[in-house]
């Protein structure tokens, strides 16, 4: 895919995200936020893919929309009765977070005007997937490892933080 | 590579297509005469009480937590998968270790109850 293809599908794929971010940030109901968050993950999932990262696209689809988002609905529909509800999405410092959000547009052009952009001259890697996979289990073995006690920790810690306290 | 998922591209406008085809036909074919009979939910004849948006048990929020570290588990599991032709026996001892030691975290919560729905 090079050329006018991954200009055209980078500018739709681009255009959902940033509806979809938009959506977020206006909805008045907030389940209908979280499933706008879910369409805008999906759509920079094939924005990986476009540059040839499909593992991370996986990820991105199986992690974000997977877990992260679902974990979002889950903690509106289990804790509040907020489901049914419209909610008012700004308040009233206006003003404050359009001077803060200028600020911060002006920074971003400011540093995308002044970086070089330099193209690698490496060649693009096919099948990440497997590359990956090769080097995390030979190279990469014990932080692989690790990856798992890490998990594990996470495991225990959520389960002792959220599990309601009997002894 | 990235062409290959063109075809998927084309499978989700085809999907979005057939379903958004199917809901404006149908919104230009049929009559239009609602009242409050009609639109209410059906269900054998029962009359519904308040709305199908309610609050759930918090207990799902546990099996929720465990789940996100079992889909985290899930995206080295693809990988590994990927590769377990090639690197055969060093690859599975690594992996059954690698879910061993996250086991210990399900044996903890069943050992502490979370798995019991009480």
């Amino acid at each position: 895919m090079e050329g006018i293809g991954q200009i055209i599908t980078f500018y739709i794929l681009a255009g959902i995200a940033v509806i979809s971010a938009i959506l977020v940030i206006s909805l008045r109901n907030l389940v209908h936020c979280v499933i706008s968050l879910a369409l805008m993950m999906l759509a920079i999932a094939g924005l990986y893919i476009t540059l040839f990262a499909e593992f991370i696209a996986m990820v991105q689809i199986l992690i974000y929309i997977g877990a992260v988002v679902v974990l979002f609905l889950f903690l509106i529909m289990l804790t509040l009765r907020l489901t049914d509800k419209d909610i008012k999405q700004t308040n009233e410092q206006k003003g404050i977070s359009f001077i803060l959000a200028g600020l911060l547009l002006f920074l971003l052009v400011t540093v995308l005007n002044r970086t070089s952009w330099n193209i690698s001259p490496e060649a693009v890697v096919e099948n990440t997937t497997s590359k990956i996979g090769n080097l995390l289990l030979t190279t990469y073995v014990f932080p692989f490892e690790l990856i798992s006690v890490v998990l594990l920790a996470c495991l225990i810690g959520a389960i002792v933080i959220a599990r309601k306290d009997k002894d | 590579m990235p062409e290959d998922y063109l075809w998927v591209a084309l499978f989700l406008g085809v999907g979005v297509v057939f379903v958004a085809g199917g809901f404006i036909a149908n919104w230009v074919a049929r009559p239009s005469h609602p009242s409050d009979r009609k639109s209410s939910t059906y269900e054998c004849g029962e009359l519904p009480i308040g709305t199908s948006w309610i609050q759930f048990n918090v207990r799902y929020y546990l099996f929720a937590l465990i789940f996100v570290i079992f889909d985290v588990e899930v995206v080295f599991l693809f990988p590994w998968a990927v590769v377990f032709n090639q690197l055969g026996l060093f690859a599975f001892v690594e992996m059954v270790i690698f879910i061993a030691i996250l086991a210990i975290g399900l044996i903890y919560a069943w050992r502490k109850g979370i798995l019991k729905w009480v």
